[in-house]
């Protein structure tokens, strides 16, 4: 079994530890993955909403890159990545204009992008690929009485992508599940946590996480796990802040999903990079 | 260009008002006509279907010894009857006439009027070279068999089956539940008036029942269909009851005495809110009040070992536990299809939380629970058994929506509104209705808006984005929250209720397509059965003798549906006592003497219309079946069949003519 793995920028930078303990996961899974050679930056929310033709360029020119692996499918990890990726293969799957023009930018670089390459998550991969199954027979130190909030953000699942349920989604759940965890029924999984107006409109951007994070402690959450480096980074670097100002404990382990697989398969915490975390994750371990 | 000595052609081009006149230059295109082999007359006029119009053929045709018509103006399905009387009043054999439409195919769909009168030139001297090699032909006429199969038992369906059969015809009625009366049974009060389902209802359906006119079909279906127009076969497959219909007297006997001492399952009736037995019967009123036994549950069904407690208890021997399904030839003329709507499943609208939260309901299953016969006998308390003090009513769900269903389901602003009141009624709780538009448009409508208004219900316009358990306050703790956009004051709202009621809409009944294939008639691009003409033909079909009424045409509310099932019982009524049909003779026929009975056509042809006389080695084609398809006169390797209208020489010059300046 074996994938392409596109990283994405955040992924080599502030959402390093996804990748350290994505890899290590899928390691341990034996799936083998394969980084996409010479890959650009995907552009983000950013370039999307200033520039939406720019955007969909540079995300159509990995494509083309990895349309050259005839039938290899691509593993996108981050939530803002892999929503790019579905909307740029939607609109040039609908838009016979679009699709034109960014192929004529494309064969300027020798490229050419058909509409072959399927994108998949890593949680599609492992819940509906490996199957759940597969997953709890990797559990060498299951998390009993973990109690677990699973957090997808407001970007991973909607409105293109298809493995799970866009109003209820499961599969993070489903993991935790095998990971011998529990996890807790919440309403706010794929609300948002306001992405980058953490730094540009600070008071809004709080006030957000705050929410998630008093809900997911009120639902008696030990732990949040997320898929999205953005919505990861928010959530821990700001909880301390939030708690300060509002004079309200709302601190609570926020970390990737696939760090907390790696514990229960009995991954070295170092190799998850859990001792990089600044909310208090050891705790778990 | 093809030219037939005999023929003397009269043309006349309509300018429709403005509608072929302002992009066809009809003066030019006439002037062209006239010098057409064969025309002897050309003339432009403004409306050709006005009596005027038509007089001027009849004239025409005396005065310059006319023989064959073409017209150039709309569309055949609109006038080519009008003008092929026009034609045989003028002592003219009918299909002399050659009709081309000009409207529908140039004037209306083209913005250049040069082109667009190029255009009109060529389809003009295409059918005046077609029809010069006309030949004279009759219609057929064929009896009509005066009994009448209405499918589908609800409101629409009664109504249908009542009117008809008050007229002294025969009526099936076919039901595929248990019992008729439909959802219209379900409802607990009508809007706008108040007045109770059940007290208007079930007169009808026990009227049908007693009807000697009416032979009621209930469990059952229509497994196929042949035939055609005044003449069609029917097979109705009735589903096994495991109950001798003409013994069961609806004691309920067996039902007490069932195996199972409590009741245990879903009962359809009550939307899931209440359990029945495996025997069982849908609800008191049910119609025919005959039990039946659900083999899916039954222990004797399931393992075969049960005392069979139930058929013991049976004191007149109704009990036959081996019935299967039984297949019944019916003979009928006409087809009335009424097999109405399903409503929207709430769980495609996941946002709402229907099946996640307990609390919220449908809107179907409010009916049953403020209902007197309902599961908690019209006490209307929450799953938990306590009361609702405070309700919120979601209006649009499934409906007018670009994810679910575009369409607008009109029946749900006025029953909401009907909820609203029966709700506050029975709890005195505070009731809050969220809409998009109000639409209460309807006699006595917009009265019934207006008193809700007056009874302190509360209106919150705008879309719900969502219910949720998530509580950001002591006030909202354990409440269901509506979060939705106040578009009157501009913010966003979040309205804690104890019940949520989602008002669903009406969408095509999940069997509608089967339906269709096995009546022949379409669908529209929501999947509801398809009028011949959405404002001049609402409850004919494009195949003739098959006539739709109520919700599976579109959305209805009680009142429309029936009003369309008078108009559908009054059409099949039409039908039936001009007592025959005529048949447009297009049909095909077969050179006995060229073919070679290799029977390549009898496969083919979708109508069965084809049958092999082994005496003669030849195949014969039954021309009151044939539907003028054309598909054997394709594939006829001999050359040996032949169409009306469509003779290999009338169609070689219809092109040539298309061609050839």
């Amino acid at each position: 079994m074996k994938y392409l793995y596109y990283p994405g920028c955040s992924l080599k930078s502030s959402g390093k530890l996804y990748e350290i303990s994505l890899l290590a996961v899928l390691k341990r899974l034996g799936v083998e993955v394969e980084e996409l050679e010479n890959w650009n930056c995907c552009g983000a929310t950013n370039y999307m909403s200033i520039n939406e033709s720019y955007a969909i360029e540079i995300t159509a020119r990995n494509l083309a890159i990895a349309e050259r692996m005839v039938g290899i499918e691509m593993i996108v990890p981050c939530a803002a990545c892999f929503m790019g990726f579905l909307k740029t293969q939607k609109y040039m799957e609908s838009d016979p204009v679009t699709r034109e023009k960014v192929n004529d930018l494309l064969n300027k670089a020798g490229l050419s992008y058909t509409g072959k390459v399927k994108i998949r998550h890593p949680l599609d991969v492992l819940v509906n690929h490996l199957g759940t199954d597969a997953l709890a027979k990797t559990a060498e130190m299951p998390l009993k009485g973990i109690k677990v909030a699973s957090y997808y953000g407001c970007q991973l699942i909607r409105p293109y992508a298809t493995f799970d349920d866009q109003w209820n989604p499961h599969t993070m759940d489903d993991i935790a599940r095998a990971m011998g965890a529990t996890p807790v029924d919440w309403p706010l999984k794929s609300r948002c946590c306001s992405g980058s107006m953490t730094s540009t409109m600070t008071g809004i951007g709080l006030r957000m996480n705050y929410v998630i994070l008093k809900e997911a402690k009120s639902r008696g959450a030990d732990v949040i796990i997320t898929a999205c480096p953005l919505c990861q980074f928010n959530l821990e670097c700001f909880q301390g802040k939030i708690s300060r100002k509002l004079k309200e404990d709302v601190r609570i382990p926020v970390m990737y999903f696939t760090q907390l697989m790696g514990l229960a398969m009995g991954i070295p915490a170092k190799q998850l990079g859990l001792k990089q975390m600044l909310s208090p994750s050891l705790v778990l371990t | 260009m093809p030219i037939n000595d005999e023929a003397r052609v009269g043309f006349y081009i309509c300018h429709c008002g403005h509608n072929i006149a302002n992009m066809v230059d009809v003066t030019s295109v006439a002037e062209y006509a006239a010098k057409l082999p064969n025309v002897v007359l050309s003339r432009d006029y403004k409306y050709m279907c006005s009596d005027p119009g038509q007089e001027m053929i009849l004239k025409d045709a005396e005065v310059f010894k006319l023989n064959r018509i073409v017209v150039a103006s709309c569309s055949p399905l609109l006038h080519e009857n009008t003008f092929r009387n026009a034609t045989a009043k003028a002592g003219i054999n009918q299909f002399y006439f050659q009709m081309v439409n000009i409207r529908e195919n140039a004037s209306w769909v083209h913005e250049d009027k040069e082109l667009a009168t190029v255009k009109a030139k060529d389809l003009v001297r295409a059918a005046i070279s077609r029809v010069v090699f006309h030949k004279a032909l009759e219609k057929k006429k064929v009896p009509v068999n005066p009994d009448v199969l209405i499918v589908g038992g609800g409101i629409s369906g009664i109504s249908a089956a009542l009117n008809i059969a008050n007229a002294g015809k025969k009526v099936y009625l076919v039901e595929k539940d248990p019992t008729i009366g439909g959802y219209m049974a379900k409802f607990d009060k009508t809007f706008p008036t108040l007045d109770c389902a059940a007290c208007i209802l079930t007169p009808k359906m026990s009227a049908v029942l007693k009807h000697p006119g009416i032979t009621l079909m209930s469990y059952s279906e229509v497994a196929a269909v042949e035939g055609y127009v005044g003449n069609y076969q029917v097979k109705v497959t009735r589903k096994p009851r495991y109950i001798i219909e003409e013994k069961c007297v609806g004691c309920f006997a067996c039902i007490d005495a069932c195996i199972f001492k409590e009741a245990k399952f879903s009962d359809e009736f009550n939307e899931g809110l209440s359990k029945r037995k495996p025997v069982y019967i849908p609800f008191p009123q049910a119609t025919p009040q005959v039990v039946l036994i659900d083999d899916k549950t039954c222990i004797h069904f399931k393992t075969g070992k049960c005392p069979q407690s139930c058929a013991k208890a049976c004191d007149r021997n109704a009990f036959d536990f081996d019935q299967k399904p039984v297949t019944q030839e019916l003979e009928v003329g006409t087809i009335l299809l009424c097999t109405g709507f399903q409503p929207f499943d709430a769980a495609r609208a996941p946002y709402y939380g229907y099946g996640r939260y307990p609390n919220v309901y449908t809107s179907l299953e409010v009916e049953r629970l403020v209902n007197a016969s309902g599961p908690t006998g019209g006490n209307v308390v929450l799953r938990d058994k306590t009361r609702p003090k405070s309700i919120g009513i979601i209006h649009c769900v499934g409906s007018r929506d670009e994810k679910t269903n575009k369409w607008c389901s009109r029946v749900c602003c006025m029953y909401s509104l009907k909820l609203a009141h029966l709700l506050k009624e029975h709890t005195d709780a505070e009731i809050y209705n969220f809409y998009i538009d109000m639409r209460t448009p309807g006699k006595g409508y917009e009265e019934f808006y207006d008193k809700l208004l007056n009874e302190g219900v509360h209106f919150i316009r705008g879309r719900v984005a969502e219910v949720s358990d998530w509580a950001i306050n002591e006030h909202e703790k354990g409440k269901l929250v509506i979060r939705a956009e106040d578009t009157l004051i501009g913010m966003v709202r979040r309205i804690p209720v104890d019940m949520v009621v989602l008002a669903v809409g009406i969408e095509p009944g999940k069997d509608a397509q089967d339906i269709r294939r096995v009546f022949n008639i379409s669908c529209s691009n929501e999947g509801f059965f398809l009028e011949r003409h959405p404002k001049l033909a609402p409850v004919e079909t494009f195949t003739d003798g098959i006539f739709i009424a109520g919700a599976c045409q579109g959305p209805k509310d009680i009142p429309d549906s029936v009003a369309q099932a008078g108009a559908a019982a009054a059409q099949a009524l039409a039908l039936i006592d001009s007592g025959f049909v005529e048949l447009e003779p297009n049909t095909a026929f077969i050179n006995e003497e060229l073919c070679c009975g290799c029977q390549v056509c009898i496969n083919l042809c979708p109508y069965h219309a084809i049958t092999f006389d082994e005496t003669k080695s030849v195949s014969h084609i039954n021309e009151a079946i044939c539907k003028g398809c054309g598909t054997c006169v394709a594939a006829c390797g001999s050359g040996a069949i032949t169409q009306n209208l469509f003779e290999d020489q009338q169609i070689l010059s219809e092109i040539y003519g298309l061609l050839v300046e």
